[in-house]
């Protein structure tokens, strides 16, 4: 049984191809401004990684805000359900899983079985997405993936007042002016924002083991904000967090009839 | 007067309406909030001429609400809102 | 091109007036309202509740300065002596930072007072859509706030928003809203309420093919759907009136006033002043009731 998982998101379109339960093919591209283009090139390149051809694929499921978009899809799957299933996978002691993509933030929780209980979402306000700190580092000037390792610099407690992405910028320009140390001022962005992301994940409960998936899961400063935030001592984090939602949608789709 | 404080953002319409002709400054909302949204104040600062005390939401929390007041809105079951309970006067309601 | 667009952005002129039909000396309260807002401050002097004058200015970097010129602005064009002033109100985004306010008053109730006073008793809405926030006020005879709604957690609908857009597109604020009518057909409203992903959206569209003016008119139509959907929750009562910089802006404007199905009042006065006045007119009633200053 060979099956694929395309997560189509705001900023990168991933795909996972599994053949009975392991992961053999990969791919991830800028989703870009067309969609379709997107979905066919990642799923291309994950195909060219597992050694196999299109036909080899038994079930196509698609996932993500983008999901309309994969057109091959055999069905279509909720984030919310993609997310769980895909943290049960890595995690099976997975109970609270938050997912922080580009553009929407999102969080489950799930029972014994990797079943989505309850959820709670986040979406349409740059202020609880990847996109508040993408912003906020083109305010600093300083380039997105430093700004987590510069975050880990700092332990200054700066509360940031503007609760908007746009008021936000402002808001860092004037620590600027105010000659804030850059790594402080790139704490109190991560600070802000996880304690956005926390408050909807209180919503469903914070219950070990808590997962977290999604794109800005690489941000170790995004990461350890969260840690402190949630008051865990560990946050399970897959390798390549990006990928949760797609190794979700893969396993739904190897479960389908 | 209807209060609204709190805000309309892309992700929903977040206020918390307090009727200031209903509302007797009492404090018992301030008590029963966890998060300590409320404050009463001697002087409205919506209403310069009002004589009585009244309750408002503090400044500081006006922008968050929809964060602050999430631990007494879980995503499934929803008990009545101590806030709401608390005020005998039915002088509070929430939009969401 | 930030320069010339801050040029653009700042290009009205700062303005001080005096009525002359007013003899300070025959005054029995003189009270004074500074209204410090994020772009503009304005500083009204009232005479038993009759504009006595007023000086209007652009906010500086620091608050406190703000108020006070704004004062001195207004006083210059009195020859009355700044002690002969009985109570002062501080109003506006930046009432904390008038050092010499006898007393702050949000800018909600000052806004339904001073369009009360500007535009008359029947006003019963008062829109003011401003740099950094929206405020939606209903208000009885008396300029009494009745419901109001003053959003300032999100820059959408605001005038961020739209200096945002003017930058994004590389054209000047005051000329958005003339371009955005140069259009053949009305294009469907920006989909993303959030000013970050209308952004995005932009972008996209105008990769599309969609020309500047067809992506302006979409985001003042979304900002016209916006601002609406503010007024609307605290209802729309006739007579209607629309203060705040973007008011200039007929790109919103023009969308906005068929969905509230009523005609803009009218008035006399400069509309940034409707905070101060207000204010003022606080100052006066106060000083009425034996609440002034202790002397």
């Amino acid at each position: 049984m060979i099956s694929a998982g395309i997560d189509c998101g705001a900023k990168n379109t991933k795909t996972i191809i599994m053949k009975d339960g392991q992961i053999i093919g990969k791919g991830s591209v800028l989703t870009g401004f067309d969609q379709g283009k997107a979905v066919e090139d990642s799923l291309e390149m994950a195909i060219q990684v597992a050694g196999i051809t299109r036909e080899d694929i038994d079930k196509i499921a698609g996932t993500g805000s983008g999901k309309n978009a994969v057109e091959m899809a055999d069905m279509k799957v909720s984030d919310i359900k993609a997310m769980g299933k895909g943290a049960h996978k890595i995690f099976p002691n997975a109970r609270t899983v938050t997912d922080v993509g580009a553009e929407e933030g999102r969080a489950v929780k799930l029972d014994e079985n990797g079943n989505a209980v309850d959820f709670a979402v986040n979406e349409k306000c740059a202020a609880g997405a990847g996109a508040f700190i993408e912003a906020m580092s083109r305010a600093l000037e300083t380039p997105l993936e430093e700004m987590g390792p510069l975050s880990l610099k700092s332990n200054k407690e700066i509360p940031m007042n503007a609760q908007c992405a746009i008021f936000s910028e402002s808001e860092v320009v004037g620590l600027i002016h105010a000659k804030t140390e850059i790594h402080d001022i790139s704490k109190a962005i991560h600070d802000a924002m996880a304690s956005r992301i926390v408050s909807m994940i209180r919503r469903i409960g914070v219950n070990p083991d808590v997962v977290m998936l999604g794109g800005v899961g690489n941000n170790p400063g995004f990461v350890e904000s969260m840690r402190r935030e949630l008051e865990q001592d560990k946050i399970y984090l897959p390798d390549e967090p990006e990928f949760g939602a797609a190794v979700g949608a893969a396993i739904v789709a190897s479960e389908a009839e | 007067m209807l209060a609204n404080y709190g805000y309309k953002d892309a992700s929903g319409d977040f206020f918390i309406t307090i009727d200031t002709d209903i509302c007797n400054g009492c404090g018992d909302c301030v008590s029963a909030c966890p998060a300590d949204i409320f404050e009463v104040m001697d002087e409205d600062p919506n209403d310069p001429l009002r004589d009585e005390p009244v309750a408002v939401v503090s400044a500081d929390k006006k922008k968050k609400l929809k964060y602050e007041c999430n631990p007494c809105k879980p995503a499934s079951e929803r008990p009545p809102l101590p806030c709401v309970e608390a005020c005998k006067a039915g002088a509070i309601s929430h939009s969401w | 091109m930030a320069e010339e667009k801050k040029q653009e952005f700042w290009r009205w002129t700062e303005s001080n007036w005096k009525n002359p039909d007013i003899d300070w000396k025959d005054a029995k309260f003189v009270t004074s309202g500074i209204d410090v807002g994020s772009v503009s401050s304005q500083a009204v002097i009232m005479t038993d509740g009759e504009i006595f004058a007023y000086g209007n200015m652009r906010t500086g970097s620091d608050s406190p300065d703000s108020a006070r010129n704004a004062l001195k602005f207004a006083m210059e064009a009195t020859d009355m002596p700044e002690d002969r002033m009985d109570y002062c109100v501080g109003t506006g985004y930046g009432r904390v930072n008038v050092p010499f306010a006898d007393r702050t008053i949000t800018e909600i109730a000052c806004h339904a007072r001073g369009a009360n006073f500007i535009y008359g008793p029947e006003v019963r809405t008062v829109l003011d859509i401003g740099g950094q926030d929206i405020k939606a006020i209903q208000c009885d005879e008396k300029g009494k706030v009745t419901n109001f709604i003053m959003n300032d957690k999100c820059a959408a609908g605001t005038g961020r928003g739209m200096e945002v857009f003017s930058d994004l597109l590389g054209v000047p604020i005051n000329y958005v809203g003339d371009r955005s009518f140069d259009v053949k057909e009305e294009p469907q409203p920006v989909s993303s309420t959030c000013v970050v992903y209308a952004k995005s959206e932009a972008t996209s569209l105008l990769r599309k093919g969609w020309s500047t003016e067809e992506v302006l008119a979409a985001y003042c139509s979304a900002m016209a759907d916006r601002i609406y959907s503010l007024v609307e929750r605290v209802g729309v009562e006739p007579e209607f009136a629309v203060t705040g910089g973007l008011a200039k802006n007929r790109g919103v404007m023009d969308r906005l006033m068929p969905m509230v199905g009523l005609k803009r009042m009218k008035t006399k006065w400069d509309t940034q002043i409707a905070g101060g006045v207000g204010a003022a007119l606080f100052g006066y009633a106060l000083c009425q009731k034996g609440k002034g200053r202790k002397k």
